[in-house]
């Protein structure tokens, strides 16, 4: 008996996503988040962020722990390349919020994951950020997803997660959506 | 609930209103299936009608629409399709004349040119008032459709004023559009057919995409709406599918209906030369821009489909009707450009109209109770509304089932829910000497 049910973990608590949905349906206001990354210029193009509190389910909310991380650009950039570029950290934001929503839909949909890896390239022309070219934008171009996924599924079923986990993803939103952004000085 | 004490104050009577036990509110094709249904059951009723039977259709649809279902489909209650194009697709006069001739027979007293202006709660029913006087009745079925108001952007207000910009309710032929460009917003129904026919009409079409549902017209032989009646898809029930709300708010189909059978997929369109692109995601002074999400949705759409026609072929296999059609086919997945246009400057002169294509949504800003949710739509449970007894909704998408938005998922709805209304006005009568109102109403 035991032995006859495959349990599909994935790691994910789906029980507690969706009642996590039902209560909020109730307390709209809760579902309110602020999430926030604090950052210090250190010398050069190298910045340290850090990240440890946000606001959410209607109070103050903490990390288990304090993350930084060191943010400069590469050497060819006449950088010393402490940390990688700020946009790379945004293919590292994609990347993982795609590839939780890929576990989380598995999850509910009762499919056992065994590898999933994706390869995130962003394409850019630097003439954007030189200001050599008004034509040029300064942002990515093109952003280019590739999934390899082993799972106990079809390939159609694999696909269909890769869709869904777009479809739910906030940054796969905020890079395909404008955003409005105000940036001041204190 | 509003006290029924309420009503008294509120202003001197000119007349005495007339009472009803049943007002239903449309005579469209979901009020008249109603009165079907009651008239049936012997239950004293009146179907109140703003302007015309069949009113939206005369007024308030495009010239060259045609129903998404086949003629032998367009059943009503008691009233199969006798006429002799089964598989046509009827237009706007033959389905007026449909539903003028249904009325006809109806045995139901249907009052024309009588607009409600509110419904109100009584201590024991309703009070419906009209620009022709007020009812007094037990129980109220809104019928008055699910497309009465076009749902825009609020970013419409923000179009710069040489702009034309429209909604399908308003439009009727290509003709009314000055020449140039056009921008359809929305890859519904509604969307893929206005720009089909605006790309035709010698004005280049683009075409905002986001979700969006891709139905082959016919598929192994077969128009789409057999397979899925066939199939049992269409009788699907709201209390069976695992998110009713979500299914509410699905768009409907990418389908047209015409003299010959075609695909109006994004293909289909993007070989007329329409102009794909995603979602309107917002416009920042002159500059529109859209959502790079488009190969996204076209994906999820593809793989939609897919899944449907793979449980559409089992369906055909186990039921013994795969050996009499053609082999299953797969249509070409939706072909996109390489990189789809993410902005584009008005001020460049190149869209001279943008049309709404943006949904629908009932007017219900005269129902005076408190049965709308923060969105502002109907609760209901099946189209027993909740928290007024004696109030239903008819005709709403995916109401009881699948088919509920559709001519033909009118009958099985009404029939559902007079019973239900029938038990609910035998309940009241039993406990009416004064007794603890235990509720005898059947659950829906």
């Amino acid at each position: 008996m035991q032995t006859a049910i495959q349990q599909v973990d994935n790691g994910v608590n789906v029980t507690a996503l969706l009642g996590a949905r039902e209560a909020l349906a109730q307390a709209p206001e809760a579902a309110r988040f602020t999430w926030r990354a604090r950052c210090d210029w250190m010398m050069g193009t190298h910045s340290r962020v850090a990240v440890e509190d946000f606001h959410g389910l209607g109070e103050e909310q903490h990390h288990r722990q304090r993350f930084t991380y060191e943010v400069d650009h590469p050497e060819v950039f006449a950088a010393e390349d402490q940390g990688p570029t700020p946009v790379e950290f945004v293919l590292v934001g994609l990347a993982g919020c795609l590839t939780a929503g890929i576990a989380a839909v598995a999850q509910h949909r009762g499919i056992q994951l065994h590898s999933v890896r994706a390869c995130v390239e962003g394409r850019m022309d630097i003439q954007g950020i030189l200001g050599m070219d008004p034509e040029v934008r300064n942002g990515f171009d093109d952003i280019q997803v590739v999934y390899e996924i082993d799972a106990d599924a079809t390939r159609a079923e694999i696909e269909a997660l890769v869709a869904q986990s777009q479809k739910r993803s906030a940054v796969y939103d905020l890079l395909t959506n404008p955003t409005h952004v105000m940036v001041s000085v204190k | 609930m509003i006290p029924g004490r309420l009503y008294l104050p509120y202003r001197p009577l000119q007349r005495p209103a007339r009472a009803v036990t049943v007002l239903v509110i449309g005579a469209g094709h979901a009020g008249l299936a109603m009165g079907h249904h009651l008239t049936r059951r012997g239950i004293d009723h009146a179907i109140l009608e703003r302007g015309e039977v069949a009113h939206a259709w005369r007024h308030e649809r495009w010239d060259s629409l045609r129903l998404l279902t086949p003629n032998w489909q367009c059943r009503l209650p008691g009233q199969p399709y006798t006429g002799p194009d089964p598989e046509g697709f009827m237009g706007m006069p033959e389905l007026i004349a449909l539903l003028e001739g249904y009325a006809r027979q109806l045995g139901s007293p249907i009052h024309t040119g009588t607009r409600v202006t509110a419904v109100r709660a009584l201590d024991d029913g309703y009070r419906v008032e009209t620009d022709r006087g007020a009812w007094r009745c037990r129980a109220v079925v809104i019928a008055t459709g699910a497309t009465q108001l076009p749902v825009v952007p609020t970013l419409a207000a923000a179009l710069p004023p040489w702009i034309e910009s429209l909604t399908p309710l308003a439009y009727r032929h290509p003709a009314q559009l000055p020449p140039g460009g056009v921008l359809v917003v929305g890859a519904a129904a509604t969307g893929v057919q206005l720009a089909d026919e605006l790309q035709r009409s010698g004005r280049p079409v683009t075409l905002a995409v986001g979700e969006h549902l891709r139905l082959p017209r016919r598929y192994r032989g077969r128009d789409i709406q057999w397979w899925l009646e066939r199939a049992g898809l269409l009788d699907q029930r709201f209390d069976e599918v695992e998110e009713i709300a979500r299914a509410r708010r699905a768009p409907s189909p990418q389908l047209v209906g015409g003299p010959s059978p075609r695909d109006l997929d994004l293909n289909a369109l993007s070989e007329r030369g329409v102009r794909l692109v995603g979602r309107l995601a917002g416009l920042s002074g002159t500059r529109l821009q859209f959502a790079g999400s488009l190969a996204m949705h076209c994906a999820a759409a593809d793989l939609k489909l897919t899944r449907l026609l793979d449980n559409l072929d089992a369906w055909a296999l186990a039921h013994g009707c795969h050996e009499a059609l053609p082999a299953p086919e797969r249509p070409a997945p939706t072909r996109l450009p390489t990189r789809p246009c993410l902005g584009l400057d008005l001020a460049a002169g190149e869209i001279r109209t943008v049309v709404w294509a943006t949904g629908f949504r009932p007017d219900l800003s005269w129902l005076r109770l408190p049965v709308l949710d923060a969105r502002g739509r109907l609760r209901h449970h099946g189209g027993v509304i909740e928290g007024a007894p004696g109030l239903y909704a008819m005709g709403l998408p995916f109401m009881r089932r699948r088919k509920s938005g559709a001519i033909h998922g009118a009958d099985d709805d009404a029939r559902e829910l007079s019973d239900h209304l029938v038990a609910w006005l035998a309940g009241q009568t039993s406990r009416r000497p004064g007794r603890c109102p235990d509720r005898a109403n059947a659950p829906a």
